[in-house]
């Protein structure tokens, strides 16, 4: 299948310390894919490289087949990549159906109309409903953000994302500060995401990361250093390596 | 519906239709305003209209700062070129038309805008403030300078507006201007709630609050920024042409730093964020500067601070604001 998502031999140093050095990896419509390295290992750093945040010393980013790699962050988002926040960057004074309103009618050009209120646009509303009734969030649509819980806060993270209708999306820890209880439903939103989305999830949580990917790349120090299935991931030596140090390999030796 | 901020946006189904009854409120408020200020002041219609003026440069502002939330203390740049354009289309070129001369006003205002805003929005913050800082002078210099147009620092004279609709003219008491300058406020107010309701409005709240999220979302904040400021600077114009067609004179003083500068002391008073706010915030300033200044010639400006720093104080989120949060507050409690 003609990979939807690509990145090639993407580099990138601050001063001398390549801080993602010869990236390379390919995804297809559907993917599940997870991220997961160190501390340090340069996630942030990937991940402002492929949104268009961070322009790469060399190196190339191709969204369905075309390359983007000088196009800028919005250039990109309009082209169907699209990310959520591992903090939360939402409009404390807004609703949940402001928000995901707003990237619906950003989606289909009409965020910049001067008339018209988006309650009394009919198709704006159908798709605003849907989209927070799937999530669990059509009760609270019309409360302030700052007033609801910070799980569902996540979840309207991501309906925010898939109202802009992605190809590729970045979800960068999407459960991360959810309290235990809540982590359920949000799991159930990742499960239910578009099956032709690909979805490349950077997470620390290994529990979310076995249940929600099909496919693992481990970044160590900027570079991959495995790229293959979950049950794989634990018994490679370099990924215990890279996460346990000299531990690791003492507690083998041992 | 929540509003314990100032921003009258926020929407619900339920407040769907309060906020239009809003409109209505706001509109029967402004006329009942007009209407008040018509009959105890018969005698003083040109500080009344003074103030409609003021109104509309508070209320320009308020869409780029309370709205956007740009800092500039440059804002009567974009009310002076309305001022001038209208002032010189009459003085100069014979267009007596108080319309024609209005939409010369706005036009005018709206590429001030256009500069302004392509300008200042290329900073953030303190430097921004000193980017607004700077055109206001820079505008100031130019009309200055350019006084064979301009009349420099005696002023523009030679304003002189034919009748309205051919049918009213501008009298000496000032009736026909302050009635034109209601009926101004009162067009402009209502596109006002329009825009500030519309997508285009809850974008720019959007980025207020955060730019970078707006940007993840496809859009771009600058375009939108830029786009809020030209019309910020067509209802500049309009006040800046009401003011050079009921005085008949424009002077550099519309032009001014102190102007831009009062502007937004009076959308501070008032609040930011509401065009309600803007419009108390005027009118509690402008009467309350004139009534003051001639009760105390002497300590009025000291005066005029003490009422500021008790609203900075004691209601920081304005007049109109720390109200609106009141009642609101009230109406949720059992």
């Amino acid at each position: 299948m003609q990979p939807i998502f690509e990145v090639r031999n993407l580099k990138r140093a601050f001063g001398g310390l390549a801080v993602t050095n010869d990236v390379s990896l390919s995804m297809a419509p559907g993917d599940r894919v997870a991220l997961i390295g160190p501390n340090g290992a340069g996630k942030t750093t990937f991940v402002n490289l492929v949104t268009g945040n961070l322009k790469p010393d060399s190196g190339a980013v191709l969204i369905g087949g075309e390359t983007v790699t000088s196009v800028d962050a919005i250039g990109r988002v309009r082209r169907g990549l699209v990310r959520s926040f591992q903090v939360t960057r939402l409009f404390a004074d807004m609703t949940p159906a402001e928000h995901v309103a707003l990237a619906v009618l950003q989606r289909s050009g009409r965020a910049g109309r001067l008339f018209g209120n988006f309650l009394g646009m009919p198709g704006v509303m159908a798709e605003v409903e849907d989209l927070l009734g799937k999530l669990g969030l059509k009760d609270l649509m019309h409360r302030k953000v700052s007033e609801i819980a910070y799980g569902q806060q996540r979840l309207l993270e991501i309906a925010v994302a898939l109202a802009l209708r992605p190809r590729v999306l970045l979800l960068d820890e999407p459960a991360a500060g959810v309290p235990q209880s809540d982590t359920g439903r949000i799991e159930q939103a990742l499960a239910d995401l578009p099956a032709d989305l690909a979805v490349l999830m950077i997470e620390h949580d290994m529990d979310l990361v076995f249940r929600f990917a099909k496919r693992v790349i481990v970044l160590a120090a900027g570079a991959i250093i495995f790229d293959g299935s979950p049950s794989e991931v634990t018994k490679d030596p370099r990924v215990r390596e890279a996460y346990l140090g000299s531990y690791a390999n003492a507690s083998h030796a041992a | 519906m929540t509003m314990t901020t100032t921003n009258e946006m926020t929407a619900a189904p339920p407040a769907h239709r309060r906020i239009a009854n809003a409109d209505l409120i706001g509109l029967a408020v402004i006329l009942l305003v007009a209407a008040v200020g018509y009959f105890l002041f018969p005698n003083n219609l040109a500080l009344l209209t003074r103030i409609i003026a003021a109104a509309l440069l508070v209320l320009s502002l308020d869409l780029v700062t309370g709205y956007c939330g740009v800092a500039t203390l440059g804002h009567a740049a974009l009310f002076g070129a309305g001022a001038y354009a209208a002032g010189i289309a009459s003085a100069h070129y014979g267009i007596n038309d108080p319309l024609a001369m209005l939409a010369f006003g706005i036009v005018a205002g709206a590429v001030a805008g256009l500069i302004c805003g392509v300008v200042i929005l290329r900073a953030h913050g303190l430097p921004q403030l000193v980017l607004s800082i700077a055109l206001i002078h820079l505008f100031h210099e130019f009309a200055n300078k350019a006084s064979s147009w301009t009349g420099g620092s005696d002023g523009l004279s030679g304003i002189a507006p034919t009748a309205l609709f051919s049918l009213y003219e501008f009298d000496l008491w000032g009736r026909t201007a302050y009635v034109f300058g209601v009926a101004l406020l009162v067009i402009v107010f209502l596109l006002l709630r329009l825009i500030v309701r519309s997508p285009f409005g809850m974008l720019c709240r959007g980025i207020k609050e955060d730019p970078i999220r707006i940007r993840s979302m496809g859009a771009s904040p600058k375009i939108a920024l830029t786009k809020m400021y030209v019309i910020s600077g067509a209802v500049a114009g309009v006040g800046g042409a009401l003011n050079a067609i009921s005085t008949q004179v424009v002077g550099l003083d519309s032009l001014s730093f102190t102007m831009s500068a009062e502007s937004l002391v009076m959308l501070v008073l008032g609040g930011t964020g509401s065009l309600f706010g803007a419009l108390t915030g005027t009118v509690v300033f402008m009467f309350f500067e004139d009534v003051v200044s001639a009760a105390n010639p002497f300590h009025w400006l000291t005066m005029v601070g003490a009422l500021l720093i008790a609203v900075v104080l004691f209601a920081p989120k304005g007049i109109y604001g720390t109200a609106a949060a009141l009642i609101t507050r009230r109406r949720e409690a059992p």
